[in-house]
């Protein structure tokens, strides 16, 4: 009950800049608190997360609490059920303290294209926080909750992760259930957790991952204990680094700090292995294919005829186009139209057909990478967090924000995000790719890595006390309340 | 028929695209019930009402269903296939896109390349079957209306997610008489393999037909797509309506127009609907949210070893083993009711022939004037057998045998009960005959001597003036046996 407070107290005092939560339900939050307080007497029958307060992107369906998307078409909406996910944290004993800002149903890079207004970085407020999970990176960087959740269709949980200094997880596509999570790209989308260390991450990813008949696509795999995993180093792993992604068309001290980081892996025993990627500077424009395309059709059911805003007219045609026209931003027009064209009559097999075969190239060089390393390092972004409105009015330099963590959603592979440095102040962030399915390892280098560097433990210069709260592993904080 | 008439000048093809509410417990991506007629909108849930983050999951008794039919029409089942969305705005359709099957080479549908065959009156005919495939149907739109104005549509979402499964032919069928017999055919092997109520009234059983005119063995003409045909019979109405509209405007020189046009049951007559011309674009691509079917060899020999006897080789067998002409034999097997309904009057009364004479005869014409279907008349198995029984008893005439069966078939009336109410019990006695006779011989001396004098055919006359006398209830072999013996010179 005392964490749940303090979160809430500390959205109360920095959120207002921040601007990390589209709501925020603390009644419930204390109440459920409350009840895991009334446990804590036998310690050991306390599931996982007991207690814990946790932030969800705003694109996830919680029952009863609103999930907007970051849109004004679903405005006011509250589901009727819980995603999977939620069922699954509120059973291990999670409290969903409120549902944080996006990219208008997480189609962004900044999360400046929230219909709700921006989130800003914590670590400079005139700065975006990356996106689109930008809520959920910046409410667990300015210390408001110890974990949260976001989605990932093409970086969104690294980049803000990179952006803000935590880590951020997109596990293997087909690992955690979709169901409740509102489409985007369902061929791409997958949840991930965003937490200040390695070991929270892996904590909260055992909880969330794992099969769901109501996902057909969820893996029928099992998943190994992450935890337990963590200490196992990196003695022996070979380590590999694309050549495509070093060196040219980055900032300097992005560069540097990846390669940096990759000695300090190097020197914990493992091997650096130059690998290549060659296909891999297609990605951009083959994500910008086939994400819009499933957008397209995912987001044709936002029509006012069921849910959400509907702009009342005479005849049903122009209550659709007048609902869309204002329910939903300039870059979510701006996606429904590309994919709309690239699966048009004529098209497809010049567009959306060749750009499903391109992804098929993409996969094969991981494959092909794979045979001979254990992991692949590149950066998460090329740059640190840009300014707010620096490339809002230029969609492509906002899409090619995302060139090396879109590869990594188009071969369904999971990537982590760990603090690995700073520039002028902000943090960057390094990315760790693993086999299909083999989070376990990703999450034991990412570990391996936490151990030897002390940038995790850099808190942004929000305010006076900042510096001086008690930091260390939510799972630690778990117990500190049940005691 | 209207056929016959155009058939000189034109040649009219026909396909058929058959949508078939499958017989499963839920729906085709969700757990939600399937059953007919429950209060609007209470078998729902996330998934078939389309919210947000719900996500379809493959129904395999559906798919089980598919398979089924693919496998009884002959088809190339497909190892995988792949469900698509198709994306069109309609209210009754809450995602705004269409899980279903597209024929598309890389991602094909469950099965392809079947075949049914058609003993229509004249020789066998392969009807080719384009494909088959499965999809989500939509859910149903109800306009609230006053004084003839729709005030405002309400949304029943109870049968949106109910699997469906579309059989599509090749254009191959050449009249609506055809056309007609080859729905009621395969509706037959869907209730054999328990595939489908095939219940058209219901919507159970939906058919689209696509009709154009050509010169013989001229490129196909341009078709048009005829919808809300909800019976056999309307069916080849419809189509015999669309095939002479179509050749009144090629004969006036006029084109026909590609469009949809919708049967008028009550006015016998097709309408425009929507024209066709500006073909929409469903923008198809395969459905991310779900991963393709998987059809092993094992599966689909487990699915042949388990069908039932189709109506083909029923029809074999029934021609064979009871002597039936082929016509009958396709007759009685032409729906899976009146088959059954044939075996069990068999099982009454054994005479096999005499039961498929009177089924594809006096039934079929009653069926078929009505517009209903064996299950949809009053009749039973036991009445029809008790009917051949007094006919073969001499109890009532042939003639009397005609009269009353309709009434059977209308009220379920027994034959015994209504010869009785009705005196329509044949006079077998020989004196009541007898007196008659004499009678007529009387009135009648002309004919009587001529026979006297070798003109036999004066015998009918006399034979007809008998039965005209006792209403067509003597017994015609008594009548011409004591007719012979009292002219006897």
């Amino acid at each position: 009950m005392d964490l749940v407070r303090a979160c809430l107290d500390r959205i109360d005092a920095v959120d207002a800049r921040v601007h990390a939560f589209l709501s925020v339900d603390g009644s419930s939050a204390l109440d459920a608190a409350r009840h895991w307080d009334a446990r804590r007497a036998d310690a050991n029958a306390l599931p996982l997360l007991a207690g814990l307060p946790i932030a969800i992107k705003d694109i996830i369906c919680s029952q009863g609490l609103p999930t907007t998307c970051g849109s004004r078409i679903l405005e006011g909406w509250r589901p009727p059920y819980d995603a999977t996910v939620i069922t699954r944290l509120r059973e291990a004993g999670a409290i969903v303290i409120g549902k944080t800002n996006l990219d208008e149903f997480a189609m962004g890079s900044s999360t400046e294209n929230s219909a709700f207004g921006p989130t800003r970085n914590p670590w400079d407020l005139a700065r975006v926080p990356g996106g689109s999970s930008g809520g959920s990176a910046a409410a667990v960087s300015a210390d408001m909750v110890p974990l949260a959740l976001g989605t990932d269709t093409g970086g969104s949980v690294r980049l803000p992760a990179a952006f803000t200094g935590i880590v951020g997880f997109k596990p293997t596509y087909g690992r955690v259930s979709r169901y409740g999570l509102v489409a985007f790209a369902s061929s791409l989308d997958q949840i991930g957790p965003l937490a200040r260390t390695v070991a929270d991450a892996a904590l909260l990813l055992q909880v969330i991952a794992g099969r769901d008949p109501r996902d057909s696509t969820s893996a029928e795999l099992p998943v190994p204990d992450y935890s337990a995993s963590l200490p196992g180093g990196v003695k022996g792993m070979k380590i590999g680094i694309p050549r495509e992604a070093i060196g040219v068309g980055l900032q300097r001290e992005v560069n540097d700090a990846v390669l940096a980081a990759a000695r300090v892996l190097e020197q914990a025993g493992a091997s650096l292995i130059e690998v290549s990627l060659p296909t891999i500077e297609y990605a951009v424009p083959t994500y910008y294919i086939l994400a819009p395309s499933e957008a397209s059709a995912n987001l044709a059911r936002y029509d006012g005829v069921k849910y959400g805003l509907r702009v009342r007219t005479p005849d049903i045609h122009a209550m659709y186009t007048r609902t869309r026209g204002e329910g939903f931003g300039t870059e979510v027009k701006r996606r429904i139209m590309l994919g709309t064209y690239a699966l048009s009559a004529g098209f497809y097999e010049g567009f959306f057909l060749k750009a499903q075969q391109v992804r098929t190239l993409v996969r094969k060089d991981f494959t092909v990478a794979f045979g001979s390393v254990d992991l692949v390092l590149m950066p998460v972004a090329p740059t640190v967090a840009f300014k707010l409105g620096e490339k809002a009015h230029d969609p492509l330099q906002m899409y090619l924000t995302d060139i090396y963590t879109i590869p990594v959603n188009l071969a369904g592979l999971p990537g982590i995000s760990v603090p690995c440095g700073s520039a002028d102040g902000l943090p960057i962030g390094l990315q760790l790719i693993g086999k299909p399915f083999d989070e376990a390892t990703v999450l034991r280098a990412a570990y391996a890595y936490e151990q030897a560097t002390d940038w995790h433990t850099r808190r942004p210069p929000l305010d006076g006390n900042a510096g001086t709260r008690e930091r260390g592993n939510a799972a630690r904080g778990t117990q500190d309340v049940g005691r | 028929m209207s056929q016959r008439v155009i058939a000189t000048d034109y040649e009219i093809v026909i396909g058929l695209e058959i949508h078939v509410q499958l017989l499963t417990d839920s729906k085709m991506f969700c757990e939600c019930a399937t059953a007919f007629g429950a209060p609007p909108n209470t078998q729902t849930c996330p998934v078939c009402l389309g919210l947000p983050g719900a996500l379809p999951v493959i129904n395999r008794k559906a798919v089980e269903l598919g398979l089924r039919t693919a496998v009884a029409l002959g088809c190339r089942v497909h190892g995988t296939s792949q469900f698509h969305r198709k994306n069109y705005y309609y209210p009754d359709l809450p995602k705004n896109y269409q899980i279903t099957q597209y024929e598309y080479k890389i991602h094909p549908p469950l099965g392809t390349k079947g075949s049914l065959e058609l003993t229509a009156d004249t020789s066998p005919r392969r009807i080719g079957i384009r494909r088959v495939h499965l999809e989500e149907d939509t859910g149903k739109l109800v306009h609230v209306e006053q004084h003839g104005q729709i005030l405002h549509s309400l949304i029943d979402f109870n049968r949106s997610g109910v699997p469906l499964m579309e059989v599509v032919t090749e254009p191959d069928l050449r009249s609506p008489e055809q056309a007609r017999l080859f729905l009621g055919r395969l509706r037959s092997l869907l209730q054999a393999i328990g595939v489908s109520s095939g219940r058209m009234e219901e919507g159970s059983l939906r058919c689209d037909a696509n009709l154009s005119l050509r010169r013989p063995g001229a490129e196909l003409g341009i078709r048009t797509e005829v919808k809300n045909m909800n019976s056999l019979r309307s069916v080849e109405r419809a189509l015999a309506f669309e095939a002479q509209r179509q050749e009144q405007l090629l004969d006036r020189g006029r084109p026909v127009g590609q469009e949809t046009r919708h049967w008028d049951e009550r006015r016998g007559v097709t309408f425009s609907s929507r024209t066709k011309e500006e073909a929409q674009d469903y923008r198809y691509f395969p459905e991310p949210d779900l991963v393709p079917i998987a059809v092993g060899k094992q599966w689909i020999d487990e699915v042949r070893a388990s069908l039932p006897e189709l109506p083909d080789a029923r029809r074999q067998r029934y021609a064979s083993a009871y002597g039936l002409s082929p016509y009958d034999a396709g007759l009685v097997t032409s729906s899976m009711p009146l088959a059954i309904f044939f075996e069990a009057t068999v099982g009454h009364y054994p005479q096999a022939k005499t039961v498929a004479n009177w089924l594809a005869g006096d039934v079929a014409a009653y069926l078929n004037a009505e517009g209903l279907e064996i299950e949809e008349t009053a009749l039973t198995p036991n009445h029809l057998a008790e009917l051949l029984r007094l006919v073969d008893a001499g109890t009532i005439s042939i003639r009397t045998a005609k009269e009353i069966l309709p009434e059977m078939l209308r009220t379920g009336a027994n034959a015994e009960q209504l010869v009785a109410d009705r005196g329509l019990a044949q006079i077998s006695d020989t004196a009541a005959v007898g007196s008659v006779i004499d009678q007529i011989i009387a009135e009648h001396p002309g004919p009587a001597s001529d026979f006297r004098g070798g003109k036999t055919q004066a015998l009918t006359f006399l034979v007809g003036q008998v039965m005209k006398k006792t209403r067509g209830r003597a017994n015609p072999e008594l009548v011409n046996r004591l007719l012979r013996e009292k002219l006897q010179p």
